[in-house]
């Protein structure tokens, strides 16, 4: 019975403890609103938004209501934060491999790389790219071609856009290849495992996927154009660039920032997990005659993965957070839009700080579930 | 058990300390003046840098026409225009430190809607600018006026402003396609358009004018013409103080008083013995006007002495300095202009 207590007590007191720290805030919140005669509610999402933004993937303009423009700039935090991925992570398991390398050069240029961004504060690199290297650029009227078709300019970075026609049928044709690529995988992994015969899947997969999409436009009817970026001049000296797409300074900035500053940290965990493989595996799969890049690829990728993905997930959602620093340098992202210009337009601080609270932290268990169940996927199946 | 014993104590200290704040939360209103005359000085929500309204020099000295609101503020309940604590803020903080009791007067060219003043816990004693919003653009594009605009303009602004949604009534009405940049601190908008990475600078032309000063080369840049919306700016209390809300109000209209009535820093000693019975009031001569706010009878007469009236804080810090000679329509009723207070009697 005594042991019973002891037991139970301090759960109790922590659930009370819990439920008056919430019940304190929320009655102390409740009794200023009402001093200061502030509503509460979330009516406010349906109302018209009114103010435009820089930069939108979907359509957006200032008669969409306030939970509209949430769900856009929403997506621009996403946007920035799929591209710091994929780029922090390319990056991260170059530099992470090229750490290890033999060669004294590349070895200490990639030390040199991780100390330099890993050390400098983020927001400072930010500040960086966007006021010091990005405002250097030239005005679009004197800006040179890039690779002949692009323009990188101070008003941002322009590029041809693709004009398709019949792009679904070239749609259809990619996936049919990637389907019959992934088939002829599984039959190829059965036939080793059969017979030791080894097919050239490479070769075959690299044929398909070139061939069968050329063929769309052979006979399928595809079509392909591209809308180039022309100069305008909007006033004497007052230039543009129209048509194709443009990528704001702004988004360039942070994702250069972004994915310069986490792949720093990707590559010590690629370097952490392949130094983690004893040397002993490596030499075992040597003597049974692999090469060295089957070496890297069948044995200690397989069990560096193990050591690299949780990690690895940390850095992910750290640089999603991260990218609320877009604030800074007028990126339109969620933090910006909504807990910017949307909660000063409508002064609902808890609601709106309230939602951006839970946005972020939904996305980040989003992703660290994500990377669980694939940290799942690639364990040692126990029996 | 004593390991448990010691852990339930600190938890109910913790507990014990949470409930001291609420009694904060629900003492009784109006005792904003009670706060400020107990602290020594009044806490005043200012920009972070506009010369004319509110600026700081190198050795942290504020001017500007909404530092002396704030000024008069403390003239009047501390007998002392130069206990002010200014808190620089952004266009996107004020209403928040407002309406938290960060600070307890906001004066930062804030311009007077009905939602502000009805949604969001704040209430505006009154106009101390008469404004509007401009744009502004480089000389060398040889743009003129507005109607010379064309799609795909750049457009730098504040976010959290006025400027942010007339701005797109003003480019959607007209139906030309623009590209908004809106950044959070007025520093970095002027810095990005001065750079060239927008073709224009869009806010109130009071803040254009007092901007243009900090340009590498002023000169190089001009004021349209136009006018796109009417921005009366003004100081901002937060709800549920009347009192306080009085105060600041009549700080604010003794000062424009006292120049329609002639009084200024310099003579107004001497006024006390004037022949006319509202004079005698604006210098607490006559009548107890005081008595309502809960202060002395002298109170006005020290917002003269101290700050000066409008017309005198207007030329100290918007026309001596070049930012905008004339005064508009921030003149005198009586002299063409639309300042118009109520009568303090």
């Amino acid at each position: 019975m005594n042991n019973k207590i002891k037991r139970i007590l301090p759960q109790l007191l922590t659930i009370l403890f819990v439920v008056l720290v919430f019940g304190f805030f929320t009655i102390n919140a409740q009794v200023n609103m009402d001093n200061r005669g502030i509503d509460f509610g979330f009516g406010f999402l349906s109302q018209e938004a009114s103010f435009d933004m820089q930069f939108t993937l979907l359509d957006y303009d200032g008669q969409d209501s306030y939970l509209w423009a949430y769900v856009v700039a929403l997506l621009n935090t996403l946007l920035v934060s799929v591209l710091g991925i994929i780029f922090c992570t390319i990056l991260g398991v170059i530099i992470g491999i090229a750490r290890l390398s033999q060669n004294f050069l590349i070895k200490n240029s990639a030390a040199w790389y991780v100390e330099f961004f890993r050390n400098i504060p983020l927001l400072l690199q930010i500040f960086f790219w966007y006021y010091a290297a990005l405002r250097a650029l030239p005005l679009p009227e004197n800006a040179q071609p890039w690779f002949g078709v692009t323009y990188m300019t101070i008003k941002g970075y322009y590029i041809p856009s693709m004009i398709w026609e019949n792009l679904n049928v070239f749609m259809s044709c990619l996936i049919a290849a990637i389907v019959t690529i992934i088939f002829i995988r599984i039959y190829a992994k059965k036939i080793q495992e059969k017979e030791g015969k080894q097919l050239p899947v490479l070769y075959i997969s690299l044929a398909l996927i070139t061939i069968l999409p050329l063929l769309s436009f052979l006979i399928g009817g595809v079509t392909l154009d591209f809308e180039m970026p022309v100069l305008k001049q909007l006033a004497q000296t007052s230039f543009i660039f129209e048509g194709g797409i443009a990528l704001p300074p702004e988004l360039i900035a942070l994702v250069l920032a972004l994915s310069l500053y986490t792949s720093t940290f990707v590559a010590e965990c690629v370097r952490a997990g392949i130094q983690g493989i004893s040397k002993g595996q490596k030499e075992a799969a040597a003597s049974v005659g692999l090469t060295p890049n089957q070496i890297l690829k069948l044995v200690i990728m397989p069990q560096a993965l193990r050591i690299i993905i949780p990690p690895t997930t940390n850095q992910y959602l750290n640089l999603t957070k991260n990218s609320s620093l877009a604030a800074a340098i007028a990126y339109p992202d969620l933090v910006l839009v909504f807990a910017g210009t949307a909660l000063m337009q409508t002064g609902k601080a808890i609601e709106i700080v309230g939602i951006t609270m839970l946005t972020y932290l939904s996305i980040s268990l989003a992703i660290a579930a994500l990377m669980n169940w694939y940290n799942k996927r690639i364990e040692i199946k126990e029996k | 058990m004593f390991k448990h014993l010691k852990q339930l104590t600190s938890l109910f200290a913790m507990i014990a300390v949470l409930f001291a704040f609420t009694t904060e939360a629900m003492a009784k209103k109006s005792k904003t003046l009670k706060n400020t005359q107990k602290k020594g000085f009044v806490r005043c929500g200012v920009s972070q840098g506009l010369p004319g309204f509110s600026n700081a020099d190198a050795s942290g000295n504020w001017t500007g026409i909404d530092v002396d609101v704030c000024r008069a503020v403390a003239a009047a309940v501390l007998g002392d225009a130069n206990k002010v604590k200014f808190t620089p803020l952004s266009a996107k903080e004020r209403f928040t430190a407002l309406t938290s009791g960060e600070i307890d007067v906001l004066a930062r060219n804030t311009t007077w809607t009905l939602s502000r003043d009805a949604d969001i816990g704040l209430t505006f004693v009154g106009v101390n600018f008469y404004d509007g919003q401009g744009f502004m653009v480089r000389k060398s594009s040889g743009i003129t006026s507005v109607d010379q605009f064309k799609n795909g303009i750049s457009a730098c602004t504040n976010i959290g402003t006025t400027t942010e949604l007339n701005m797109r009534d003003f480019f959607n009405s007209r139906g030309i396609s623009y590209e908004p940049v809106a950044f959070e601190k007025a520093d970095e908008v002027v810095a990005a358009y001065d750079a060239g990475r927008c073709d224009t600078y869009t806010t109130d032309k009071s803040g254009l004018a007092a901007q243009r000063t900090k340009m590498k080369n002023p000169d190089e840049h001009i004021v349209l013409p136009e006018t796109i919306s009417k921005e009366p700016l003004g100081p901002v209390v937060r709800q549920g103080d009347a009192v306080w809300e009085d105060i600041v109000r009549w700080s604010l209209n003794t000062m424009i008083e006292a120049e329609e009535y002639g009084i200024t820093s310099a003579n107004a000693d001497s006024m006390k013995t004037s022949d006319n019975p509202q004079i005698k009031r604006l210098v607490g001569a006559e009548g107890e006007m005081g008595a309502a706010f809960g202060l002395d009878n002298e109170w006005n007469l020290r917002i003269i002495k101290q700050v000066g009236n409008y017309g005198e804080s207007y030329k100290r810090n918007i026309a001596d300095t070049g930012i905008l000679p004339d005064r508009g329509p921030n003149q005198l009723w009586t002299k063409g202009g639309i300042l118009y207070v109520p009568p303090a009697r």
